[in-house]
Formats: structure tokens, sequence, C-alpha cells
């Protein structure tokens, strides 16, 4: 027992150890960084934060972070919902196919879609915007939502809904009465694993923008210069992106075990 | 899963999200296979050259040489977080006030933006700034700088991948074990068995499910790696770290190579989907043939 509980704080350390790094970091003066390692700061100071705060680039990225991962979580799951319905209940012509290429989306490097997005979105006029990263991250968002709903979908018996229609229920009611409510564990779920591959993916956001919708981490690059690096707003702006990866995992902390599990144990 | 009703409507229900797959995913990827068969000068001139891409993909040594070192990264993070993830799983706590806590902390990293990881590695692992890469040097007196070396850099790319993923497989597997019902630990138990055989015969079986999924994902992400090393070592020392996504990157944008970065690209993801197919088809064999359920 306690050789498993040493183990586990071993562990536990090994992943908070740099995180503690980069936050206490985030609270020296660049000259302490730079001379001296210290555990705790010999001054707090507050002055990376003020940076970030009163300068409307580095808030304005933020908020397009946020909203592009939030547009992309409104588009995927009223698209996924439907989709991974069909596939939990239905035998149709080329199911099978069809669902494994949704999967295969999931498996494909964005680097590959580079340059046909670059051009797809530049010709319908929405390169530079959030909404081409929200459409774009859709590329495995979408598999991902189906994949997962699919799962917690065939976890509930097909019995409900033939007793739901055989009491005179149509479709879209059923769905929106009984059915959603009974999924929505799962739904939740989708949901946390879309805003939280939308939010760590930089590469197809960093392409898709220039200057009217940077996204946060592109916005972190500035902080290395020719005259070089400013370690201190580094830090604080990492430590900031954490944050709402922190607010997520708290609200979907009971689901968590079997959230990652994807509702297939 | 066998009672479904056959309804071709149900296909009314999937074209929507079918719609916008064929958006986000076939146009762009019709695009890629056009562009693989040319070299392209600009977007209006460009010439076709027919295979030779893909030829020259599989003699070029910039992909061959990002191929090597991808399978290797991919092999070695696979086969410490694999083991490391479900032991892990095995000393985390079932109930009590201690799991809520638990579990979000190992979720933490999963939720640190990629860039932010390279982030956290480059200012922890510096030799002069860095609490760890200070540690290993004026303490332990290793010579270890990231920048420079190639084994230091391998060394940082492969812990902090540990660092970053091994959560995922850890709370996988744990979902697996708590659906695992006690009458099987008592049985097991009067029969005398050890803790490695209740392990063997009871526990891995009952994972094969979910330890597929995540091998299967670790092995796609980490055949995708890209923002994490490139912000630790930007690829380096020399392209020690460079791996398939970064070397299709600069391919694509650094040298506006659009046709060979093409055809790389297709080979990429065949290769992802090979694999990933082989993993499937094996993982989910080996477990049946044992007799596990």
């Amino acid at each position: 027992m306690t050789v498993r509980r040493i183990g586990l704080t071993l562990f536990i350390l090994f992943l908070l150890i740099p995180i503690y790094w980069l936050v206490v970091m985030s609270f020296k003066s660049n000259t302490e960084i730079t001379t001296q390692l210290t555990f705790f700061p010999n001054h707090w100071t507050l002055v990376h934060y003020d940076d970030i705060f009163s300068s409307g680039k580095w808030t304005g990225s933020f908020l397009h972070s946020l909203s592009y991962v939030v547009i992309n979580v409104a588009i995927t799951l009223p698209l996924a919902i439907p989709a991974a319905y069909a596939f939990s209940r239905y035998d149709f012509l080329a199911d099978k196919h069809l669902f494994f290429w949704f999967l295969t989306n999931l498996m494909a490097p964005p680097a590959v879609f580079l340059i046909p997005y670059f051009q797809l979105y530049h010709s319908i006029h929405l390169f530079d915007t959030v909404f081409a990263v929200a459409l774009a991250h859709t590329l495995f968002n979408l598999p991902l939502a189906v994949w997962i709903l699919e799962g917690f979908m065939s976890g509930v018996p097909r019995e409900i809904d033939e007793t739901a229609y055989l009491d005179g229920y149509s479709l879209p009611r059923f769905f929106i009465k009984i059915f959603i409510p009974l999924i929505g564990s799962g739904i939740g779920v989708a949901a946390f694993f879309c805003f939280m591959f939308s939010w760590i993916e930089l590469l197809l956001a960093n392409t898709l923008t220039s200057s009217n919708a940077m996204p946060f981490a592109t916005m972190m690059s500035s902080a290395f210069t020719a005259s070089g690096t400013n370690w201190g707003i580094l830090a604080a702006s990492g430590t900031l992106s954490i944050i709402p990866g922190i607010l997520v995992i708290w609200f979907v902390r009971d689901r968590i075990a079997s959230g990652f599990s994807l509702g297939r144990v | 899963m066998n009672n479904k009703i056959t309804d071709q409507r149900a296909w009314l229900l999937v074209l929507p999200a079918t719609f916008l797959v064929v958006f986000s995913s076939l146009i762009p990827f019709i695009a890629i296979v056009n562009y693989s068969f040319q070299i392209v000068f600009n977007m209006h001139n460009h010439s076709f050259i027919g295979w030779s891409t893909f030829h020259d993909a599989l003699t070029n040594d910039e992909f061959r040489s990002a191929l090597g070192r991808q399978v290797l990264f991919t092999a070695s993070v696979l086969a410490i977080e694999v083991p490391l993830g479900i032991g892990v799983a095995l000393t985390m706590p079932r109930s009590g006030r201690a799991v809520g806590p638990v579990l979000v902390v190992l979720a933490l990293p999963l939720l640190v933006p990629w860039n932010v990881v390279g982030l956290i590695w480059q200012i922890f692992a510096r030799a002069d700034i860095g609490l760890f890469g200070a540690f290993v040097n004026n303490v332990l007196h290793i010579n270890y700088n990231y920048a420079t070396g190639t084994f230091s850099a391998w060394f940082t790319v492969v812990l902090m991948s540990v660092w970053h993923w091994t959560s995922l497989i850890a709370l996988l597997c744990y979902a697996g074990l708590c659906a695992i019902p006690g009458a099987f630990y008592q049985a097991a138990r009067i029969d005398g068995a050890s803790r490695w055989a209740m392990f063997r015969f009871i526990e891995l079986p009952k994972l094969r499910g979910v330890l597929t999924i995540a091998i299967l994902l670790r092995f796609v992400y980490s055949f995708k790696v890209y923002a994490e090393p490139l912000q630790v070592t930007g690829g380096g020392p020399g392209t020690s770290t460079t791996f398939m996504t970064e070397m299709l990157t600069n391919t694509a944008i650094g040298q506006f190579a659009y046709g060979k970065a093409a055809a790389y690209g297709l080979l990429y993801f065949l290769i992802i989907l090979l694999i990933s197919y082989v993993f499937y088809i094996v993982l989910t064999r080996v477990g049946t043939s044992e007799g596990g359920e």
C-alpha cells in the first residue's frame, strides 16, 4: 500500500514541478530569472501580467483563441449528435465505410492539409478569421465527437427508442425530450474533448490567421525577439493559457475517468 | 450492437456531418493528390510531372531520415508511456477524498496548449534558468544541454512526451480498472492468486479495450508531434529532432515546394493509416486468442 502511495506521489511531483517552475517564474522579474535560480521569487512582481492585460494585442489574441474553440464546439456537436445516433442505431448503405472514413480524419496529420487549407479559406474569404480556425479544427473534432458519442449512445438500450416511438413521439421530439438528457454526460465528454483538442492545437490556428485573428500561441512567439527573450512574459502567458483547461477539468471532474474511456469500458 | 435496424433514411442524419467532412477533408485531400503529381512554381504556373515526386520521397534522404527519427521517437515514447501509464493507473486510489484531486492533476498536462508544453520544458530544462537543467549540470555534474547535445535533446524531447501523455494512458486504464467488479478480486483472493497473477489474468484482459484505444491514440499523436519539440529544440541540434510534421512544414512553407510536400504528406498519411490498421488488428486479435474474456 505504501509503495503504491510513494509511486503515485513521485509521479504527481514529476507532473507538477515543471508547472510550478513556469508559474513561479511568471512572478519573478526578468533580471531575477536570468541571474539566479530561486525556488521562490525574491521579489514577487505582477509586472508581466500587467504587461499582458494592458496590451490589446495580448488580450485580443486570448479572446480569438477562446472564440474559435467555442465556435468549433458549437459547429461540431449539432452535426455529430445525429450522425452518431445513425451509426449507433441503424444499418444503412456504406455505414461502416463512412464511419471508417470519418475516423481516418482523426489520424490525418494537419500538416498535410496546410497548403490546401490556406488556399481554400482564402478563396471563401474566411482567411484570418476565427471561423476559419473553428472550421479547420472540425477536421479532427467532428470524427472524434462522432466516435465518443457513438460509444455512449450504444450504451443506451434501443428499447427506449422503440417505446418512445410506440408512444407516438416523432424523431426530433424524442431526441430533445428523452434522448439528449439520457446521453447528457456523453455530450459533456464530447464537448470537453473538442474544447481540449481545439485549445491545444497550434499548427492550423497559426497558418490560417495573420493579424486580425491571431491566436494566443502565435502571440506568445512574439516574446522571442532579436534583442533577447522576454522570459517573464512568456511564463506569464503560459500560465494564463493553462487556466481555461483547469476550469474545464473542474467542471467535468466527476466524469473525467469514464470520460477518458470514451464511453467504451 | 447487432440488433440495428436497416433504414436508408439514416443517411439523412449523417448527411450534415458528411458535408462538413467533404469540405474540410475530401476537397483539400483532392487538392493534395493533384499537387503531388506536379511541380508547382506558383499558383498559376505548375506542370504535371507524374510519379517523380513519390520516387523522390522514397529515395530522398530528407524524407527517409525524418521518418526514421519519427519511428524511433514513437517507439521510445510508447515503450515508456504504456507500462508507466498502466503502473500509475494501478496505484491510483479507487475511492475516497483523494480521487478527485488525483484525477484533476493527472489530466492537467493534457490540457496545456502544445507550444506551452514546449515552453514549460524549455525553461525547466535549460542549464542557465531551468531547475532541471541546473540540477543535472551542477548537482549531478552531467553535461546536459539540449541545444547542443544530440543525446540531451532526445532525452528532453522523450521526457517531455512522457510528462505530457502518460496521463492519457493512466486515465484510460484507470477507467478500465474501475469497471472490474469486486467479485473478480474476491474470487482470485479465495484461490490464493498472487498480485501478479491477478494483474495478468484479471486486470490485463479487462483492460484490452481501453488499452487498444490508448495505444492507437498515442501512436497517432506521437507520430504527428510538432509544436512541443519545435519549441524546445527547434528540430536540432542540426536536424536530430526534426520529426515528420516539421519536415513537412519546412518543405511546404519554408521551401514553397508544394508538389514535393504534397507527395510527402500523402505518404506520411498512408503510413499512419497502415500502422494504425495493423495495430488495431494485432491488438484486438491478441486478446481474443488468449481467451481473456
